[in-house]
């Protein structure tokens, strides 16, 4: 079942949490909604589940406005970060819960849950109360009694966020091999990139109550709209540059910028990521910048490079591949040269990621 | 961490305990056993037909009338209250919050005095309900009516703290599974406030029974009709019947530590639930 969201205000007091929000969920897909704390993310989520009112905007699911109808009528699954599992009631009868408000028989409640208790594989835990099990059995049992009342739509609020690192890993793969079987439209709230990137189809991500940008992780990642968008989906060297007449000088280099075809001067900044640069024992090209290493980490897949620019007194971080490092050898303290592979330019604004 | 009071000098230690014994004993053991010692002055057979009394019988039975009415009306008013100021945001609402104590600082007599003002033969009110030939004032209805406001607050301050605690995620999760407002209700948020209830309705109970200022204004004092228990016990030491009177006051001193035992069994049940609640949500 596809949600579209139209025009979406919601406020709280004079906060806006959500301003004017349009998106889409294909039917099917699994949806994250990344961003910083308080950027509106969970406050949509909660008036698509029905919980929250907006104050304009529309709610369609599946093509029928859905605005104003009740939480308990939306067929929405709501996984809660907290799990908000029922502390008076077994495994079983949580799982069990919305079959048994229906007013199902016994023997099919019973029968559903055993089946769901399997799919989460927490066979022999349903005689057990909520407060005997680990953060990541509570949410994998949160999760089951959500897809019990068979929803059109699964929502899952910072899902893994109470969760250690460890389970946090493994709940995110098996929720998306889950996904995979089971493809219900799920939309779930993050603030971590990492999660967003691994384990959606689409990524909306969410700055102060706005979308920033919308698209597949690979389309985030590799073209981001907005240096927010940049900042925020991973690491990323800052160079300051200005621009006037269709063409920016960021790091030394003069680009095409038809973003700012005016005549007169503004300032600029130039993002690339750490695997975007390059170390040279030479200067390869006039665009090389001067530097020094000041830290090597050769800890990990990649070596992890921290070098401080002569001209600009800025630190930058390269991550290079094993190989061009011992190619190199580098040592702190050595004077480099530095070349950007690729640089996304953006006129200068106040909107850098806060979180 | 060893505590600090213990590098105390050793007589300031025992003259602090011997303190604290003298006070217990003069002001809580000796009256409690005159109350039985006067009870049993004349004897288990003087005891018993003391409260074999008709007019007795006829107290106990309108005190215990009293404190169910009172109980209920304050069991549904406490919950309800507790959940809009616990659940809900709305205008008014320190206002009700302050409402709900202003039995506390009132005095029971004036308390029944505003009840004989408002709704006695001189009011309005009054003369309507006397055209009628509704009885409220001197009556059972106005007993009852006075110790609901006197006992007023009991459940809904020992239910807010509860219903604040638990929060409102359980409830939200049973919306979206698909239950109605009252399930959700009965199957939710009942069971998670349920020892708060049960304490405010424990605490309720025994101060209904015990009452006297607020019923003793409003009650009128006609003899074997509209005496509760203490109005009883007072007439009966009024009229130099002290031995039967204390035979009725033996009855609440073991209401009393009925009362003791329950609660304490409850108030552990309580600090569990908050404390589960507060926690709840992280690792085990």
């Amino acid at each position: 079942m596809s949600i579209d969201i139209r025009n979406l205000t919601k406020r709280f007091g004079k906060h806006v949490a959500v301003d004017g929000v349009t998106i889409t969920v294909p039917s099917g897909e699994l949806v994250a909604l990344l961003g910083p704390s308080r950027c509106g993310k969970t406050t949509l989520l909660r008036v698509i589940a029905g919980l929250e009112d907006p104050d304009a905007g529309t709610v369609l699911m599946n093509g029928e406005d859905v605005t104003h109808t009740p939480a308990r009528l939306r067929g929405v699954g709501f996984v809660f970060q907290h799990y908000a599992l029922f502390k008076h009631m077994t495994v079983l009868e949580n799982i069990g819960f919305s079959m048994r408000v229906r007013g199902r028989p016994k023997e099919e409640i019973e029968a559903v849950a055993n089946e769901l208790l399997n799919l989460i594989r927490l066979e022999g835990f349903g005689a057990r109360y909520p407060s005997q099990l680990s953060g990541g059995q509570r949410q994998r049992v949160a999760l089951a009694r959500a897809l019990a009342a068979k929803p059109n739509v699964l929502l899952l609020d910072e899902p893994f966020g109470a969760l250690d690192a460890k389970v946090r890993q493994e709940l995110r793969q098996w929720l998306r091999r889950l996904h995979d079987e089971i493809s219900v439209t799920s939309v779930f709230v993050t603030h971590d990139q990492e999660e967003a990137l691994e384990v959606a189809d689409r990524i909306v991500v969410m700055n102060r109550g706005k979308v920033e940008q919308e698209g597949t992780p690979e389309e985030l990642f590799e073209r981001p709209k907005t240096p927010f968008v940049m900042s925020f989906l991973g690491e990323v060297n800052v160079f300051h540059g200005r621009a006037e007449s269709g063409k920016a000088i960021v790091a030394g280099t003069e680009t095409e910028f038809p973003d700012h075809p005016h005549g007169e001067a503004t300032a600029v900044r130039g993002f690339a990521r750490p695997h975007e640069l390059d170390i040279d024992r030479t200067p390869r090209e006039e665009r090389s910048l001067a530097a020094t290493v000041r830290h090597v980490n050769a800890a990990g897949a990649t070596v992890k490079v921290e070098l401080l620019l002569k001209d600009q007194q800025t630190t930058v971080q390269a991550h290079l591949s094993r190989e061009r490092y011992q190619e190199l050898k580098l040592q702190p303290g050595e004077a480099v040269y530095v070349v950007p592979r690729q640089l996304r330019i953006f006129v200068d604004d106040e909107d850098e990621p806060k979180g | 961490m060893s505590s600090r009071g213990n590098e105390a000098p050793w007589w300031v230690r025992h003259l602090l305990l011997l303190w604290a014994l003298v006070f217990v004993v003069v002001l809580l053991v000796m009256p409690m056993l005159n109350v039985l010692y006067e009870a049993f002055l004349k004897g288990p057979s003087a005891y018993a037909s003391a409260l074999a009394d008709r007019d007795t019988l006829h107290a106990i039975f309108l005190t215990g009338t009293v404190a169910l009415i009172s109980v209920a009306v304050n069991t549904v008013f406490g919950v309800a209250a507790a959940w809009a100021v616990g659940k809900y945001q709305f205008p008014g609402k320190s206002l009700l919050i302050t409402l709900i104590d202003l039995p506390f600082s009132v005095s029971p007599v004036i308390s029944g005095l505003v009840f004989v003002l408002s709704i006695g033969a001189q009011s309005k009110l009054g003369q309507w309900l006397g055209d009628r030939h509704i009885q409220v004032l001197y009556a059972l209805p106005g007993i009852a009516l006075a110790t609901v406001f006197v006992t007023f607050p009991f459940v809904a301050r020992e239910v807010l703290p509860v219903m604040e605690a638990v929060g409102n995620e359980e409830e939200e999760a049973a919306l979206t599974l698909g239950a109605s407002p009252w399930q959700t209700f009965r199957m939710i948020t009942l069971p998670n406030i349920k020892w708060g209830v049960i304490y405010g309705v424990l605490l309720c109970t025994a101060r209904a029974i015990g009452e006297f200022g607020a019923v003793n204004v409003v009650s009128g004092g006609f003899e074997g009709v509209t005496d509760t228990m203490s109005l009883r016990i007072e007439r009966l030491y009024q009229g130099y019947q002290s031995q039967a009177a204390f035979a009725i006051a033996s009855l609440f001193l073991l209401l009393a530590f009925v009362t003791l035992g329950i609660k304490g069994i409850i108030e552990r049940r309580l600090k569990a639930t908050i404390k589960e609640a507060v926690r709840g949500t992280g690792a085990p």
